[in-house]
């Protein structure tokens, strides 16, 4: 199946030639997208460096991972809600970027992870080594997103 | 004294000029300085938002901040490294970059700001170390950091943008 049709529809959106044709607001939005990157990676990190061991000890797994949930949640609507015009004024770009695939695909499986097994074992942290299990899965996962958006720009 | 002769004297090196022209270290120390964000401001954010009283509430401040406090400095050296290898790889060009003087001048400013807490309203901490709500010296001091910082990560993001860069002499 040959995606390039969808993605230049992508490219021509009202949306994506606002923001393609405008001068700043790329940047605003990119701005944006980077806060709650720190944001959200603050949200997973204290929670996963929690399940390792480290970190806020004293705090009960299930309560820290309750109190940060919010700012996870709302960190990653953020960071979707500014990405997608973001994608939009430069779709075709994104189809020829092998990092914006590699990213797509890793989000999916981060955010998967994090809504299904990730938040049950914090639920339920009775087997520490499960828990450091899905840590170590965890920040892989995140820093794979990061670090392949980055590359987004140079490939 | 004018820095330029010295700027582009280290524009010059081989070391800057191996950096700017290489197609994946200059990538890696900025995917390095960019990702650490997540390890030094998040944790700062964390930090600033319990501050605020809007975050972590439950969890006594001294608390947070012995123990984030440590992989925020962590993060620190890591984004102050690969800025410092950022800055030069391209030198003349960063210093004369508006956005850049901002930054630099931010970045002094939060430093300021964590003195003045951790030097007056911390030393007492005891006293308001599990109010949901700090005191509004706290607060003061959670709100500025998160402002500066905020405005840090914008200015970075906004000196690649060469909009108001002045013709090199």
């Amino acid at each position: 199946m040959n995606l390039l049709p969808l993605f230049q529809w992508f490219e021509a959106t009202p949306i994506g030639t606002v923001v393609r044709e405008s001068l700043w607001m790329f940047p605003v939005i990119e701005c944006v997208h980077l806060l709650a990157l720190a944001m959200l990676g603050g949200a997973v990190l204290v929670v996963d460096l929690r399940l390792l061991g480290l970190g806020l000890r004293a705090q009960p797994i299930a309560e820290l991972a309750r109190k940060v949930n919010p700012w996870m949640v709302g960190s990653l609507a953020a960071i979707v809600a500014t990405g997608i015009p973001m994608f939009l004024s430069e779709s075709v770009k994104c189809y020829y970027s092998p990092p914006f695939w590699y990213k797509m695909g890793l989000l999916a499986l981060a955010a998967t992870f994090a809504f299904t097994v990730r938040r049950r074992v914090l639920a339920d942290c009775s087997r520490p080594v499960l828990g450091r299990m899905t840590a170590a899965v965890s920040l892989a996962l995140w820093f794979g997103v990061g670090f392949s958006g980055r590359w987004i720009a140079f490939y | 004294m004018d820095p330029l002769p010295f700027l582009k004297w280290l524009d010059g090196t081989a070391g800057s000029v191996a950096i700017r022209e290489s197609t994946l270290l200059y990538p890696f120390i900025e995917t390095t300085h960019v990702l650490t964000l997540c390890l030094f401001l998040g944790m700062i954010a964390l930090l600033d938002f319990r501050l605020l009283g809007v975050g972590l509430r439950g969890v006594p401040v001294s608390e947070v901040a012995r123990q984030l406090l440590p992989w925020a400095l962590a993060g620190f050296s890591l984004m102050a490294a690969s800025g410092v290898l950022l800055f030069y790889s391209g030198p003349v060009r960063a210093a004369g970059n508006i956005f850049f003087q901002i930054k630099m001048a931010m970045i002094a400013l939060t430093g300021i700001n964590a003195l003045v807490f951790h030097f007056t309203i911390y030393r007492r901490v005891a006293v308001w170390d599990c109010d949901p709500t700090p005191p509004l010296r706290a607060r003061l001091a959670g709100f500025w950091s998160i402002l500066l910082w905020s405005g840090v990560v914008i200015c970075g993001r906004m000196q690649a943008y060469n909009w108001f860069d002045k013709p090199t002499r």
